[in-house]
Order: structure tokens, then sequence, then C-alpha cells
């Protein structure tokens, strides 16, 4: 049984080989046709023809494309990213370096995301119809609308500039501790999350109403189970089949919302380290950020695909 | 039929709201039920049988039904008045329900063992380890094979014979004194009908329960109750023994309704229908519901509701035309 489940999933492993694969070529040929040279910018503008074309000879960039396709691939086989042009540095190091940032932000605004919106569903589909009911909806609805980096301006002020509660901004490593570390995260998470929680509110309302209606539910209220129990025990695991599929949307959409998120908050996360690679036209380091990014989407799905099985009993690996 | 009844019925009216307002879904009806006694409610869908069954144990939409009339007599106590932590007591304890579709009235994430489990340690107090043995020998009560495996099953691993067994398991887990059946076997195919039927009228002897068994076959219920009790449009046309019922139909309902049974002893091309639908609740019909389907209407039928009376021992119908025959023939 365990050894099933194991197999299943170095074979799932195995089929984001292709899935890669595809991810690399269509960023590399993304890249490339992006009118921009990186030589023109590393050399600068007084630069000659001659000084441009020794760059691009340096950096390979006069090979055909095929050629340096082939080569770039030839490189990430062996687990090569290559360096960055810009940066002096390799691009593994470069995201060694941004990716904790981002993968913290993530995560916090993860662990605030799930149980509000979650709660605010089950209590909104509980109470249907009455003044809580349209509280949460109407607090979801203006989550989902308002930009967060307007919300994340405005919150600057209140909490960094008048009260001076929370950094306005960079980031604390864990390593310097907990507490610096989640102050520096919670406003840029909150923002972060605003958004999700409404969306997931919605989602597990309409989820737990839908429940809620089922046969299952009756025979429970017949077998004379409190109306609390029934909604904790037999409709909150059903309820979960459709909000597992949203939290890892959820999850793959906070990587995603934290581009913007840095920008405001100037956290050296991921985010910024792509819009500045993409902006230098640092290919290698465009080109392997996405190849990264893509390799964690997978491993989500692979994660809500596990959980599946574990929530409803009917969804078996193998 | 002496003795004071289990659970008693009284001018128990049910109204849901809808958008086109209050609809009435069942009017005035009563019946008794004794204890140990089979009693069959039959109807057509949408006779408000099952509309019946469910407020036994108040287990409509609260927000979206209101009931302006009745009272449901059970061991002193009127449950259409209990606070609802003493109606928990008797659901599931005391009065326990079965329903029509096993597919859709198990929960799909929890295993058997949790679900039978969960009725015994809720009414009896169990803990874990003695609700687990008991829901296992509630399983092999209800002739399931090999309960000790099965008991760590989950509802899609099974047939839907074998979930009807386990709706029964769970239902019987704490010896309730009445069994409610809406419709147990209309999604099972014929064999397994008959499994389910038999194994419901041993049990009923075996733990001397009451059942209330609701059915739109007459034919089942034939080989099932007692006493019967024919509803039509949300009222009750006919009541008495069954015996009574079969021999002399005191309705065209019933006689409808007998009609429809394939015999077994003749080969038949085409059986008897009621001719037309029952009415939908919101739509006005004046005198009896009946009247615009009966083969023996009369013009008095469609000027006055007919009330139910007395036309034999322990026999009610609601058809005076019948009734002023059988008195003529005497």
């Amino acid at each position: 049984m365990k050894l099933r489940v194991l197999r299943r999933l170095v074979l799932r492993l195995g089929q984001a080989v292709p899935i890669l694969l595809v991810v690399a070529v269509v960023t590399f040929f993304l890249m490339h046709l992006l009118p921009g040279d990186p030589a023109a910018i590393i050399a600068g503008p007084e630069a000659g023809a001659e000084a441009i074309e020794k760059i691009r000879h340096q950096l390979g960039l006069d090979r055909s494309l095929p050629e340096q396709l082939a080569l770039w691939l030839f490189h990430l086989a062996q687990g090569d990213f290559g360096r960055s042009i810009v940066l002096n540095q390799s691009v593994l190091e470069a995201l060694s370096e941004r990716l904790p940032v981002t993968v913290s932000l993530t995560v916090v605004s993860f662990a605030i995301t799930i149980p509000l919106g979650i709660v605010a569903g089950v209590l909104a589909a509980r109470f249907r119809n009455t003044w809580l009911d349209s509280a949460v909806m109407f607090l979801a609805l203006v989550g989902v609308s308002i930009p967060g980096f307007w919300v994340a301006i405005l919150s600057v002020i209140l909490f960094s500039v008048t009260l001076g509660w929370l950094p306005a901004s960079g980031y604390a490593p864990l390593a310097d501790g907990v507490r610096p570390w989640l102050l520096s995260l919670l406003q840029p998470a909150a923002m972060l999350a605003l958004f999700q929680i409404g969306f997931l509110a919605r989602m597990a309302r309409s989820a737990t109403l839908d429940v809620l209606d089922q046969d299952y539910i009756r025979t429970a209220r017949a077998k004379g189970v409190s109306e609390w129990r029934t909604i904790a025990k037999h409709a909150f695991r059903n309820t979960l089949i459709p909000v597992v599929t949203a939290t890892g949307i959820i999850l793959s959409l906070l990587m995603g919302g934290s581009v913007v998120i840095e920008q405001v908050f100037a956290l050296p996360g991921v985010g910024r380290l792509i819009v500045q690679a993409i902006l230098t036209r640092d290919y290698p380091l465009v080109q392997g950020t996405l190849l990264v990014l893509a390799f964690m989407f997978v491993g989500i799905n692979l994660l809500v695909d596990v959980i599946y099985t574990w929530v409803d009993p009917r969804v078996r690996y193998g | 039929m002496t003795a004071a009844p289990l659970l008693s019925v009284r001018d128990l009216t049910v109204e849901f709201h809808t958008d086109a307002g209050w609809l009435r879904a069942i009017e005035r009806v009563s019946f008794e039920l004794m204890p140990q006694e089979a009693l069959g409610i039959v109807g057509e869908s949408g006779s408000g049988k099952s509309v019946t069954a469910l407020s036994l144990l108040r287990l409509h939409a609260g927000s979206t039904t209101r009931m302006p009339s009745g009272e449901i007599r059970y061991d002193g106590l009127d449950l259409l008045t209990l606070p609802a932590r003493t109606l928990r007591r008797i659901r599931g304890g005391e009065i326990a329900m079965i329903f029509q579709d096993p597919m859709s009235s198990l929960n799909p994430v929890l295993t058997i063992a949790d679900q039978i489990s969960e009725t015994l340690m809720l009414h009896q107090g169990l803990d874990r380890a003695a609700a687990r043995r008991q829901a296992i020998a509630s399983l092999d009560r209800v002739r399931i094979a090999d309960a000790a495996r099965r008991v760590d099953a989950y509802p899609h691993q099974l047939s839907g014979g074998m979930r009807q067994r386990v709706m029964i398991a769970i239902a019987i887990a704490c010896r309730p004194r009445v069994l409610i059946a809406d419709e147990p076997t209309t999604a099972l195919d014929v064999t397994i009908q008959a499994q389910i039927l038999d194994l419901l009228r041993e049990l009923q002897g075996e733990l001397g329960m009451s059942v209330i068994l609701i059915s739109h076959d007459l034919g089942v219920i034939a080989e099932f109750a007692q006493r019967v009790l024919v509803m039509y449009a949300g009222r009750v046309v006919e009541q008495g023994p069954a015996r009574a019922l079969y021999r002399r139909p005191m309705h065209p309902y019933t006689s409808g309704l007998l009609a429809a049974i394939p015999p077994l002893d003749a080969d038949v091309r085409r059986l008897p229908t009621i001719p037309g639908n029952i009415p939908d609740p919101s739509q006005r019909i004046d005198g009896c519901r009946f009247s615009p389907r009966c083969a023996e209407v009369q013009a008095a039928c469609r000027a006055t509701p007919p009330d139910l009376v007395s036309v034999g021992v322990d026999h009610l119908a609601r058809c005076p035309p019948r009734l002023a025959r059988l008195e003529e023939a005497r």
C-alpha cells in the first residue's frame, strides 16, 4: 500500500520532466524574442558597436538560437543553471539568496489565508442568509476587489508611519530570530492574503452549502447529532474536497502575487529578482528562475494530489 | 388494539415556503402507531408520505417550513414543541430512520465503523472500543457477512444493497422503539428489495420495534404492513387494516393503486393505471382532491371536500359515494 503510493509519487515526479522541458524551451524563446540586448545594456549607452559585439561573443550570444538553446539545455541536464549576466553570481547562488524570502512570504501569507478563509466561509454557510453571512460576503467582496498594493500603501501609512508597530520595508532573515522575521513579513503577507481570503471564503461557503444539502447530512441529523457536530464532523471533511483544490491554486497565486508586493515592501525576493532580470535581459537568470518556479508549481500540484487521498477515501493512489 | 399507541399524530399540517408563498404539503394528517406494529404509508410521489415521515423527527429545514397545526405524541412528549436537545436524544436513540437512497445517505468520507459507532457513543455513552464492538454486532444483525472486516470499509466499497443494510445497522444500533423506513427499497433492484424487506420484518420481530414503512408500491406494503395509510395530495384518503383495505377498498384511489399491482398468476399486457397526475400543491381544487382523476366522480364530489369517516372496524375513508353504496348493499 505505502509502497504503491511511493511508486506513484516517483512516477508523477518523472512526469514533471517533460513539463519542465516545455517550460524551459518556451521561456528560452520568449526571452530571446524580446527586443533588447543584454550586451548593449552591460556595455552602456556610450559603447561602440565593436565593444558590444565583443561582449556578445563572450556571452555566446553571437551563436545561432538553436545552438544557444542546445548548449543551455546541455548544461541544465548537468545541474548547471549558468551565470547571471548582470549580477556577478551564478543563477543558483542568486536564487538561493532570494528564494527563502519569497517562500517565507508565501508561507506566512498562506498561514493567514487558510484558517481565516475557511472559518469565514463555513460560518457564513452555517448562518446563511443572516447578517453574519452578509457581513462575511461583503468583506470577501471587498478583499477580492481592492487592489493589494493600494491597501499596502495605506497600511504602511497607518501601521509603520503613524503607529510605528511594523517595519515599512525590508526583510529580516529567519536566522536573526523569529520575531523580527515575522514582523518584517506580517504586513506584506497580510496584503497578499487579502485577496485570497476573499476568494477562499466564497469558495468554502458555497462548498459547505452544497454539502449541507446532501442526504448524509440529513442522516446525521436523524441520528441525533448536534448541529455543530454535524458541520464539524460530517460536513467539513466533505467541504475540504473542493477547498483543497482551491488551496493549491491559492498557494500558486501567492507565489505569483509576491512579485508586486515585494516591490512595494522592498523585499529582496524572487519576485524582485525576476523583474530586474527581465528589465536587464538577463537571459540565464530569467530562464533559470522561471524553471525553478515551474518546478515548485509542479510540486504544489503533487502535494494537492497527495492531500486528496487523505481527505477523500474514494481517491486512491495507484 | 386496546393498548395505548406508541406514537400518535394529530392533525399534522406542514407548509413549505416557496417562491409562490407558503404551500401546504400535507393537511391534517392523523394516525396512530401501536407498539410492535407495522404501519404502511402508501401513495404516489408528491402525496406527502415522505413529508409526513420527516416531520416525525422534525427533519425539515427550519427556516422554510412551518406547521400551523398538529401534535406528535410520543412517550408523553409532543415532538413538535420539544426543545432541540431533548429531540436529539430521541432521534436515532428511540426513533430511527432510514432513507430511500443508500448511495447518498451514507457519508462518503467516514468509515462504516465511524458512522455506526457515532450513534452508540451519542446515545449509550459507550467509549470508542465498546462502540466499535457494538457496531460489528449491529452489522452481524443485519446479516452482513464478515462484519469484523467490513466495518472498516468506506461506503463506496459496498454494493447498494449492502449500503442499505449498513443504513439499517446504524438505525437499529441503539435498539429504537420506532423505525421509520422511507422508501427503503426504491433505489435497489428487485431481488435485493425482497431481501431488505425480509430483513426489516425479521428485525422488527427480533427487536420488538414498531415500523413505519413508506412506499409508493402497494405490493410492498401489502407484504409488510398490518395497517395501511393511503395518502393522496397531502391528505389521508383511506386508512385501515391491510386485509380490509385489500378486500374492500373504500376509496377509488386505493382501488386504482391495487389494480396497478402486477398479478403473479396472470399474463397481463398492460397494467391499468390511474389517469392523470397528482395535482401540484399550489393548484386549487374544490371538493374532493381526487375528483379530477376519479372514474366514479359525482357532482357532489366537486362541490364539498369529503371528510374522513368510519367505514368499518378501524377503517376510515374519504369517499361518500362509496360509503353510500356500501350502506345500500347492507
